[in-house]
């Protein structure tokens, strides 16, 4: 079992939620959120004043699947929010120890 | 026979309605005709009064739009507060001291606390002070936009009644005593200012320019180097709906200012509208020139600063002059508001621009684009009121703003004002469930 988080940017995530979709994957869990990377921050005009917004807002999704889908998945999540322009995010895998679907008690594989 | 009586009766009939039994005559049907005026002026100027006090909420959205989420409701209080403080110190003071018989031409001694009222008398006094106070209101809270986000509440509260009560008044009787029972020493140079441009606009702009030097600027606006800092408004397009509520509201503000119903209300409106519109097109083409984008708040400010701009001129202007007028406060403005920045002055609403300096150009050019061409005694006399609402406003708002600041302190701590002035000053937040900055 395995984890896999992805930061991207947040208006590729409905196209990316389709494209998951159809791979079979039927759950994930969305996150607002903000950072830095590469890309550092953007400069805003305001008022004729310059400014630096430091945290660009971007999307967290998480996915939990079993091992062989986590190929499948990352190039899909490659496929449908690549921009090649800076700020496109990154994929992360980890091993997930278990897993307890809370309402029926199921555990790990059944639980996915 | 019968005829003729029958014809009679029925000509009887409005007679009757006269109440007098008699027929109507050229001098009674005068006097219905002026009756009918005189209800048409009570009625143009009152409804002119409640669009003028909607610019209120204008004020309100426009100041807290362009500032930030944590002090929301403490600028929702201080829009509150200016008017309601203000309007009952304009009835006990304020009104008497603008509008009450004078006889040196500085101040009225006359008509306080609404007295020239009687349940028996002219309800015309009712009228023209509820148009009055709502101007007064608009002078006062002007200030608030250039002191917002680091003002003690208390502080603004005492503010608001001496301005409403002394400060905006006195000037006032200067330049539009006579309207009522007062004459002022400006007004009889020839002084022109129809609706407020430095009456109301300057004196409110030249108030906040004090307001905002005695208080110094919100922490993290200048860098340690001195350089300026952004710190963007919260809700654009709320300060955007302040500014449409605020062109509203001067469409009452301008041709109400005859508080007369008749013709000459069409070209002010007019006039109003185009310097507005030019205002708005010209800043927007300033601050794209200057920052390489169509800036947002600059232009809401463009317009603003139009209608500043003909507020003094627009019953003696033509509309082509207007547009003129307008597009020169549209520049004007962007070029101040960046100026006022770095003279380390903050506004974070742009008010001493917006209000001071095109309340300034809007009197010059009253002058200027006179229909009735202009001379160097105009332009003088223009020159006159305009340094006279500098010294008088800017003078008489400092020391009460040092003295408010030595008394009571004006400021809030640098460890409330971090929090937020919403937080320290009314234990509120404006906007619960949202994490606020």
């Amino acid at each position: 079992m395995k984890k896999i988080v992805a930061i991207i940017k947040p208006f590729k995530l409905d196209e990316l939620k389709g494209a998951l979709h159809d791979l079979g994957v039927n759950g994930m869990t969305v996150t607002e959120v903000k950072g830095f990377g590469r890309q550092k921050g953007h400069k805003e005009i305001y008022r004729g004043a310059e400014y630096v917004v430091d945290f660009i807002p971007k999307v967290k999704i998480e996915i939990v699947c079993a091992a062989d889908m986590v190929d499948k998945i990352t190039t899909t999540i490659m496929q449908s929010v690549k921009t090649g322009k800076i700020g496109d995010g990154k994929i992360f895998v980890s091993p997930i120890e278990s897993i307890c679907r809370i309402r029926t008690g199921e555990t790990d594989q059944d639980a996915i | 026979m019968k005829k003729i009586i029958l014809t009679t009766a029925l000509l009887a009939i409005p007679a009757l309605a006269w109440g007098e039994g008699e027929a109507p005559t050229a001098l009674s049907n005068a006097d219905a005709i002026a009756l009918v005026q005189d209800h048409a002026n009570y009625l143009w100027t009152l409804v002119a009064a409640a669009l003028v006090f909607f610019m209120q909420a204008g004020f309100a959205m426009v100041e807290s739009g362009f500032t930030r989420a944590k002090s929301a409701v403490n600028i929702m209080m201080k829009n509150m507060m200016d008017f309601s403080m203000g309007s009952i110190a304009f009835w006990a003071i304020g009104f008497g001291l603008m509008f009450g018989a004078s006889s040196t031409g500085w101040f009225g001694t006359t008509d306080f606390f609404l007295s020239g009222w009687t349940p028996d008398g002219d309800p015309w006094v009712l009228a023209f002070w509820m148009f009055q106070c709502v101007f007064a209101g608009t002078a006062a809270t002007i200030v608030s936009g250039a002191m917002a986000e680091r003002t003690k509440f208390t502080s603004y509260l005492i503010y608001s009644a001496f301005l409403c009560a002394i400060i905006y008044p006195i000037f006032g009787s200067w330049a539009w005593g006579s309207l009522l029972n007062g004459n002022g020493w400006l007004e009889k140079l020839g002084f022109i200012d129809f609706a407020g441009s430095t009456v109301v606009h300057s004196v409110g702009g030249w108030a906040a320019l004090a307001g905002a030097i005695v208080l110094g600027p919100r922490i993290g606006k200048y860098g340690p180097a001195g350089e300026v800092r952004a710190i963007p408004g919260h809700n654009i397009p709320m300060a955007a709906l302040g500014v449409f509520i605020l062109w509203l509201g001067w469409f009452g503000f301008n041709p109400g200012s005859t508080t007369t119903a008749d013709k000459s209300i069409a070209m002010i409106f007019v006039n109003t509208n185009l310097a507005a519109a030019a205002g708005a097109v010209l800043a927007m083409v300033t601050s794209w020139v200057m920052f390489k984008k169509p800036d947002v708040g600059m232009t809401l400010n463009g317009a603003l600063a139009g209608l500043v701009g003909i507020t003094a001129g627009c019953a003696n202007v033509s509309p082509t002059s207007s547009i003129i007028i307008g597009a020169i406060a549209g520049v004007l403005v962007v070029l101040s508001v960046v100026t006022i920045d770095k003279m380390h002055i903050d506004d974070p609403v742009g008010a001493v621009s917006v209000h001071g300096v095109c309340g300034a150009w809007g009197t010059l050019a009253a002058g200027l684009f006179n229909m009735g061409g202009t001379t160097m005694k105009i332009m003088t006399t223009q020159l006159i009121g305009i340094g006279a609402a500098f010294v008088w406003a800017f003078g008489a708002a400092f020391i009460l703003f040092k003295t408010i600041d030595i008394v009571v302190g004006l400021r809030v701590s640098e460890e409330e004002e971090m929090q937020g002035v919403d937080i320290c000053e009314h234990g509120a937040n404006a906007y619960n469930d949202f994490q606020v900055h």
